[in-house]
């Protein structure tokens, strides 16, 4: 079922903007719409891109975002996972609870 | 003779029905749902529209471009398939899910008391791993804190007595019982680096069982401002197995989704799921006629996003343990059309 909902009216999660929409809907209530155009605003594309993987993956590689891993589309070197975490809260604007755990804890 | 199309029930089996019983069952709903809810019935273009989606051979459904919503997804991080932190991985990597869950398949707050800090070691080395948003899930499922499971008296024995005055008291000892326990996980989620609280199921045992949710999630509010707090509720109205609590001058007794979310809103909650449970008997047509009439007053209220549950047995799709894509694909389409909801 969770496969359904996801081809039938999921955003992608970070195969698009998905988590990053998702995002301003968690911390800051914002709806749909506003929150989308957020997004948008933020990572200088249209509301439609961020729905579109094919769209997003050249973003979310050029801004550090983080990308699907597979066996042919592997990115060392490039921010994944707590890294991608640092940019995407720098870049929403909004603070991310186990970013600010991670520099605590690590000292930073 | 009017053709038939293959269709499904609310139990998943499937029938065949022709496009006119399709719209009669659709007209029905509308009016059964409006008539209970006390909500306007759908308009002749929602109708025609959700006859257009149920009334498809198409083996899948799914929202127009660009029409995609964030999905809320609970039972993600579920172990089923090795880990709690692979199969979050999966869902995050592989079914491309907006907001992951941790969750224990002890899926109450008061059990997830007593294994605290294992859940918050999880969410630390999910936290390092995923790149999506993850929240902590559970149910309040205040009838945990009645004997013989629990330390209060049992007030589902106390009411068939007749002693009203005896349940009413044990359900406010249990009531604080049980929102400790949400704040005590809840901080404890939140302070391992989880993303949000997901009170799932919300209202399951009643008016009490929302009201100490929603004091949890107020005091959560005042003490993590950024933190995402989703509240999910457990059935369509809510049962007023106390009857007299009111939330700021509002009786929590016999609300349906729009005051539901009114007063999640207003204790600090970031996402509302409402949830209408389905009719065995009924067409899933019926069913998402059904939920979206008695959802759609909630929507010209909504300050924070609105995730209507469409899992299973709730929201159009079908009570079964492996939901028929077709149906499932279907009850989404409809919802995310017809609501422009924020997510599912």
């Amino acid at each position: 079922m969770d496969v359904t909902h996801a081809l039938a009216a999921g955003m992608g999660g970070m195969r698009t903007a998905g988590d990053l929409v998702a995002r301003m809907q968690m911390a800051r209530g914002m709806r749909l719409e506003p929150a989308k155009r957020y997004v948008a605003g933020k990572l200088g594309c249209t509301v439609r891109d961020l729905s579109d993987s094919y769209a997003m993956e050249q973003i979310r590689g050029e801004k550090g975002l983080g990308r699907i891993l597979d066996h042919s589309n592997l990115h060392p070197g490039e921010p994944n996972a707590m890294m991608a975490k640092f940019r995407i809260a720098e870049l929403l604007g909004v603070p991310i609870r186990s970013v600010e755990r991670f520099r605590e804890l690590a000292g930073l | 003779m009017e053709a038939k199309v293959p269709t499904r029930m609310g139990d998943g089996y499937m029938v065949e029905m022709t496009r006119s019983e399709l719209r009669a069952d659709l007209e029905d709903a509308t009016q059964a749902a409006a008539g209970k809810a006390k909500v306007p019935p759908l308009a002749q273009e929602e109708l025609d529209h959700l006859l257009d989606i149920y009334a498809s051979r198409a083996a899948f459904t799914s929202v127009d471009i660009g029409d995609q919503v964030v999905l809320s997804c609970d039972g993600g991080g579920s172990k089923m398939t090795g880990t709690d932190l692979l199969d979050l991985l999966e869902s995050e990597q592989r079914l491309g899910q907006d907001i992951l869950e941790l969750w224990h398949i002890e899926y109450s707050y008061k059990a997830i008391k007593t294994i605290l800090p294992f859940q918050q070691q999880v969410m630390q080395n999910c936290q390092l791993m995923m790149t999506a948003p993850v929240q902590y899930g559970a149910q309040p499922n205040l009838a945990f804190y009645s004997k013989p499971d629990g330390p209060a008296d049992n007030w589902f024995e106390l009411l068939p007595r007749g002693d009203i005055a005896g349940a009413r008291a044990a359900i406010a000892e249990a009531m604080d019982h049980a929102t400790k326990d949400f704040i005590y996980v809840g901080e404890g989620m939140l302070d391992a680096g989880a993303d949000g609280m997901d009170f799932d199921t919300t209202g399951g045992a009643g008016d009490a069982d929302f009201f100490s949710t929603l004091r949890a999630v107020k005091h959560l509010r005042a003490k993590y401002p950024d933190a995402g707090i989703e509240v999910g509720m457990a059935g369509e109205f809510v049962i007023g197995v106390h009857g007299e609590l009111e939330w700021e001058g509002r009786r929590l007794a016999g609300l349906w989704p729009k005051e539901q979310l009114e007063v999640c809103q207003d204790a600090g909650a970031t996402i509302f799921g409402p949830a209408v449970n389905i009719r065995t008997g009924k067409s899933c047509a019926w069913n998402a006629a059904y939920s979206i009439t008695v959802c759609k007053p909630a929507m010209d209220v909504a300050r924070i996003p609105v995730h209507p549950n469409v899992g299973e047995g709730v929201g159009g799709v079908p009570v079964n343990g492996y939901p028929p894509e077709d149906a499932a694909s279907r009850a989404a389409k409809a919802h995310v059309d017809i609501l422009r909801c924020d997510g599912l």
